[in-house]
């Protein structure tokens, strides 16, 4: 595979580039950060899908598109099957030599947000991976349906307000935990799966191409911000991830063949919980004396998470 | 190269592996299918014919109908031949994603083994599935035997790869009658099926990475009108073609298809129109009763239920004093579906024929040709006193007390 190496982000900003920056996501969307980066990390061609979700309908409004590679969409839920499909036409005309470029080396990537990938995509996207085909399946964890108005769903984390999972006088919000949607793709026996976060963009390159470059199902959750409706400044995007991997909430690391986990990033200085949690809107309502109780069990939840984590690196099982 | 599969002039064929030797015989490229009665033998055939080097080709089993058909636009939007097959709640599954194919203009081959929908569950044979889709911007095709499975489905690849088509087309046969009943059936040969479906010129190929191409775009109000206006005229411009390809057929094969069928119609005073296996049911039932009582009866097919030939259909039946149109779905608190459209194409003629409805066979519920004949003689009764003489909706077979609606006001 062809490898394209960024050395800087000056660079970054001003190489080749088959994600045009004309589209309609917010100012301040991690989104389009996330997919520049992949598309940007290989030379090779690209069958990219997307579920629909804040991506799709933001690069793809007719007549326009931003996607200088081949690019399709079907519905919600079935962007791993999407690509998945073309993936196996690509084997079959291969053999048959029916390609115009028989010889081009080619990459399937399916993008979805959390929405499509935790909730109503999983069948599709467990299906895709359980049939082992050569893709890579990326996450863009917002946390919240944000492209129809921010409603809660499986990747919310608890205590997190949404529409559909309201702070009240009688609610703190979301009740539940949220999924673990990388130890489940782990258990599909994927061989590399991981999560990332756009602050430590080389530590992504590498991981996406890593992915990429693995042959079969790979899966990669990312945290992308939603400034809309995690509620920060637009210009704060890079500063909440930096928040998010340093509190810990957000750790990265990626597992090799279901058991093989590596922790890609350990923290200085680990920061509160309450560092990530008050720059963002969406968890003002905690800091209210009666659900100091909730942002506790965050921490203790990020405290025993993390120390799952480093236990597995260590056992390696 | 595909290993040789021996084929003899004559073979007993069941509706299921008449279709699956047209999509072996096609060579199609990609499968991707989930299992679901009675459909299932078809894409199970191609996965043996894979497994056994009879196809160039690859068989995905996916965890769900909306996944095959989600995978057979992956793999058809990247440019190779693709069909699958389903039936009833697979269709159903389906559904949203059969929009999805279709306007994106992808000639994807569905063969469709038409089964009743639940509740209650019901694997046995009805249209209910057939009419879901009526609006799906689908081709529809309707086989009313095993030999006609094969060779519509050989028409459909035709038909959907003409670039001035760009459709996707269904091939409907009915459940288990169809399905599961071994006919005598006469394939070609594969070079000759092979020459006559011809190699896939693909269009908008999402793997020819000279030309990136954008698939389900979005449109809103400015354009989403004019694009399913023009998928509209994409199946009306296609009955031409479709006509083509099947007079292309008949110099290959003596085997003459139109999109709708006319049986002893010259001088026809009563008339059944249907679909599917009922069809011939009809023919039977007509013809015994111009011997036995000297009634006129003949009987219209629709073989091509979409684009619907609503011109063909009229002229068929013009002259014909009283028409029952046969509804194999549940209407669900209206006429029969079918009715409607055949009934709107005869009112725009000077005759107007009497047009009454009836609801039978579902579920698999027998359609005899007793039952047939009750029909033809009724509608005597109605072109003799001259008007509709019952209620203009009946079920017919329907165990129970009579059903009925509606009665008309001329007479």
């Amino acid at each position: 595979m062809a490898i394209t190496s960024i050395k800087n982000l000056k660079e970054f900003s001003t190489n080749n580039d088959r994600f045009e920056g004309a589209h309609t996501l917010c100012p301040g969307c991690a989104h389009s950060m996330i997919v520049r980066e992949l598309m940007n990390c290989t030379d090779d061609n690209l069958v990219i899908s997307a579920n629909t979700g804040c991506l799709e309908v933001s690069t793809a409004v007719y007549p326009f598109t931003s996607w200088d590679t081949s690019w399709i969409h079907i519905g919600f839920e079935n962007a791993a099957t999407a690509v998945t499909g073309s993936e196996v036409m690509h084997k079959v005309r291969k053999k048959k030599g029916t390609l115009k470029d028989n010889d081009a080396p080619v990459k399937f990537v399916a993008f979805g947000g959390d929405g499509s990938t935790f909730d109503i995509g999983f069948q599709w996207l467990s299906g895709a991976m359980e049939r082992g085909h050569d893709f890579t399946y990326i996450c863009l964890d917002n946390e919240n349906y944000a492209n129809t108005g921010g409603q809660r769903s499986s990747a919310t984390p608890i205590g997190a307000t949404t529409s559909t999972a309201q702070a009240g006088t009688h609610s703190y919000g979301k009740k539940e935990k949220k999924k673990d949607i990388v130890s489940i793709m782990a258990a599909h026996g994927s061989p590399y799966v991981a999560q990332l976060s756009p602050n430590k963009w080389k530590m992504m390159a590498k991981g996406f191409q890593k992915a990429l470059e693995t042959e079969g199902p790979c899966f990669i959750n990312t945290v992308s911000p939603c400034c809309t409706e995690w509620k920060f400044d637009p210009k704060d995007t890079i500063a909440i991830t930096d928040l998010a991997t340093d509190s810990l909430i957000f750790p990265m690391y990626e597992i090799i063949d279901g058991h093989e986990l590596n922790i890609l990033y350990r923290p200085k200085n680990i920061l509160k919980v309450e560092d990530y949690l008050g720059a963002q809107g969406r968890y003002k309502h905690l800091f209210k004396p009666e659900y100091k109780h909730i942002i506790e069990k965050i921490q203790s939840d990020i405290d025993a998470d993390w120390a799952r984590l480093q236990r597995r690196e260590e056992a390696r099982v | 190269m595909a290993v040789k599969y021996d084929l003899n002039e004559r073979e007993v064929w069941d509706g299921n592996f008449a279709a699956s030797q047209a999509l072996r015989q096609a060579q199609v490229d990609v499968v991707v299918a989930y299992p679901i009665t009675p459909s299932t033998p078809i894409v199970e055939n191609y996965g043996s014919y894979v497994a056994n080097g009879y196809i160039d080709g690859e068989f995905v089993m996916v965890e769900s109908e909306h996944a095959a058909m989600s995978g057979c636009i992956g793999a058809s939007a990247s440019g190779g031949r693709v069909s699958t097959a389903t039936s009833s709640q697979g269709f159903a599954l389906m559904a949203e994603v059969l929009y999805q194919a279709s306007g994106m203009r992808l000639p994807i081959v569905l063969n469709v083994v038409n089964r009743a929908l639940a509740s209650p569950l019901n694997v046995r044979g009805d249209h209910a599935d057939m009419y879901l889709g009526r609006d799906s911007g689908w081709i529809q095709m309707g086989a009313f035997n095993a030999q006609e499975a094969y060779d519509l489905a050989l028409c459909a690849f035709k038909i959907a790869e003409n670039h001035d088509v760009r459709l996707p087309v269904m091939v409907h046969q009915d459940g288990f009658i169809t399905s599961h009943t071994a006919q005598n059936v006469y394939p070609l040969t594969d070079e000759a099926a092979y020459n006559f479906v011809g190699d896939i010129v693909p269009v908008d190929d999402m793997l020819d990475f000279s030309r990136p191409v954008t698939y389900g775009a979005q449109t809103e109000e400015d354009w989403h009108f004019e694009h399913k206006a023009k998928q509209h005229k994409a199946l009306m411009d296609s009955r031409p073609i479709i006509d083509e390809v099947y007079a292309e057929f008949e110099k290959l094969t003596g085997r003459k298809y139109n999109r709708v069928e006319s049986y002893d119609m010259e001088d026809a005073e009563v008339v059944i129109v249907g679909l599917g296996t009922t069809v011939e049911t009809a023919r039977v039932a007509a013809k015994e009763l111009r011997e036995e009582k000297g009634i006129k009866a003949g009987v219209v097919a629709i073989r091509c239920f979409r684009p619907f030939p609503f011109d063909q259909v009229r002229d068929a039946l013009e002259g014909a004093k009283a028409v029952a149109v046969t509804d194999r779905s549940s209407p669900g608190g209206a006429m029969g579906a079918f009715y409607n459209e055949v009934a709107a194409a005869l009112y725009t003629t000077e005759s107007r024929p009497l047009v009454t409805n009836f609801i039978y066979g579902l579920g698999g519920r027998d359609f005899s040709i007793e039952e047939a004949k009750r029909i033809f003689i009724e509608q005597k009764a109605h072109a003799d006193a001259g008007h509709i003489t019952t209620d203009i909706q009946q079920f017919s077979g329907l165990r129970g007390p009579h059903l009925g609606y509606f009665q008309t006001k001329r007479g």
